[in-house]
């Protein structure tokens, strides 16, 4: 199940749903707004999505998560509108028989996210610029940064992967 | 006296360089095998579609009166052999269903020029003088000679033509055989032929591309065949600055391919590079 909600993300609401009494672990990720990327002071971040194809595209990532790991479970749920320093962006939570296969499911399945689901990211400088993430500073930074190493390993996806930062402290 | 005289249109062809079925297409609203029936029906004609044998129960196709193409023979001459084996005595005028611009001066031209006594009746192509094939006269010897090339493991009908003994006509309209295979062929024949009624979609813009085109969505009259030259018709229009080889598409909420023919009523989003997380 992914979903998109305009409201705060309660972990605890969202753990509740992945109970289940044949599982023996669960793994969560939480992306959260930070106050720095790429050198630059971040005061608070608007998301947008297409949802409808972005939950098509994020049940299909879960999906293959299930169908790849064997977990029991999976969940994610991403932010819309506009966050504040400190607020969850996106949440993932894995439950499985063995907590092996539910950490795994829980990397695969954020950077998918990532990657493929339909999510625009507007950055708010101190400064009072502004920016689409991927779309207009990055394509002149990008090659002045040292990128996080993680978020292209194993992906071949359209040209912009170089571009990817992540805003969570992954 | 020379054999009577029907129509055939081949609509068994794969469009593969079209990427979906070319005697579908739609300009002006008139699909491609409507067209050209009609063009025939109005010259008198008993007319009969070729079709393959899986093709029969196609809404488009099922119709018109059928002849289905034999099995064992590649291409139009599969259409042609099949005709003549329904109807040995008659001669067929034969057109491919991909001649947006084929009018009726042409089909009187060809018909009064007839020659009964030869194999075959064509024009000289206006680009090369070779006879054109898919818009020709064959009469019944001419088709019984065509069965015995295609049994010598022949199948080119131009080939034939031009080793057979062929009336070649000057054409009345030089662009009446200009033939589509392409998107961006039809997309031409459109802007040209479909002057009231261009394809009518609507567009989603995000981020980005939203705020350069100024709005989130907007309703778009195109003459653009696929999605990559509605892009770069908007990109001129609104000053885009992302080009195809960073975007993606979507039609109806799902993802495309560029070269994906648009359709009528169509909502297309295009995609910037994502940024979830």
């Amino acid at each position: 199940m992914f979903r998109f909600t305009h409201e705060a993300v309660d972990g605890a609401a969202l753990r509740s749903e992945l109970l289940d009494h044949h599982c023996g672990g669960y793994a969560s990720f939480e992306g959260w707004v930070r106050n720095h990327n790429e050198g630059h002071a971040v005061t608070r971040l608007e998301y947008e999505a297409f949802e409808p194809l972005g939950i098509k595209e994020g049940t299909r990532i879960l999906n293959e998560a299930i169908a790849r790991f064997g977990v029991t479970r999976a969940l994610c749920v991403h932010r819309v509108g506009d966050l504040q320093l400190g607020d969850v962006a996106v949440w993932v939570g894995v439950s499985s028989p063995h907590r092996d296969e539910a950490f795994k499911a829980c990397r695969f399945i954020i950077d998918e996210v990532k990657h493929r689901v339909p999510i625009w990211k507007k950055e708010h400088y101190a400064n009072g610029d502004t920016g689409w993430v991927n779309c207009e500073r990055c394509a002149a930074d990008a090659h002045a940064h040292d990128l996080d190493a993680t978020d292209h390993a194993g992906h071949d996806h359209a040209g912009h992967d170089h571009h990817s930062h992540g805003h969570q402290g992954d | 006296m020379s054999a009577p005289l029907r129509g055939l249109v081949l609509s068994g062809g794969r469009s593969s360089r079209m990427r979906q079925d070319k005697a579908a297409l739609a300009i002006a609203g008139v699909s491609q095998l409507q067209r050209a029936v009609s063009l025939l029906t109005a010259q008198g004609l008993q007319v009969a579609v070729s079709v393959r044998a899986d093709q029969t129960a196609d809404p488009l196709r099922a119709g018109y009166a059928q002849i289905i193409d034999a099995g064992d023979v590649q291409g139009p001459a599969a259409g042609l052999l099949a005709a003549h084996s329904t109807d040995p005595q008659a001669a067929w005028l034969v057109l491919a269903c991909d001649l947006p611009h084929l009018d009726a001066l042409t089909l009187t031209t060809l018909i009064a020029a007839r020659d009964a006594a030869r194999a075959a009746t064509a024009f000289r192509s206006s680009s090369d003088a070779l006879p054109e094939p898919l818009c020709a006269i064959y009469e019944p010897a001419g088709l019984a000679a065509l069965r015995d090339f295609v049994a010598g493991g022949r199948s080119c009908p131009r080939k034939f033509l031009i080793q057979s003994d062929t009336l070649l006509l000057a054409q009345p309209n030089p662009e009446a055989l200009a033939n589509v295979n392409t998107p961006e062929e039809l997309q031409a024949a459109r802007a040209v032929l479909d002057t009231t009624a261009a394809l009518t979609l609507r567009v989603q813009y995000f981020a980005l591309l939203r705020d350069q085109a100024g709005r989130s969505d907007e309703q778009v009259t195109t003459h653009a065949g696929t999605a990559a030259q509605l892009y770069s018709e908007l990109a001129a229009r609104h000053g885009f600055t992302l080009g195809t080889e960073s975007l993606k598409v979507a039609i109806n909420t799902e993802f495309a391919d560029w070269a994906q023919p648009l359709a009528a009523g169509d909502t297309v989003v295009f995609i910037p590079p994502v940024a979830g997380g």
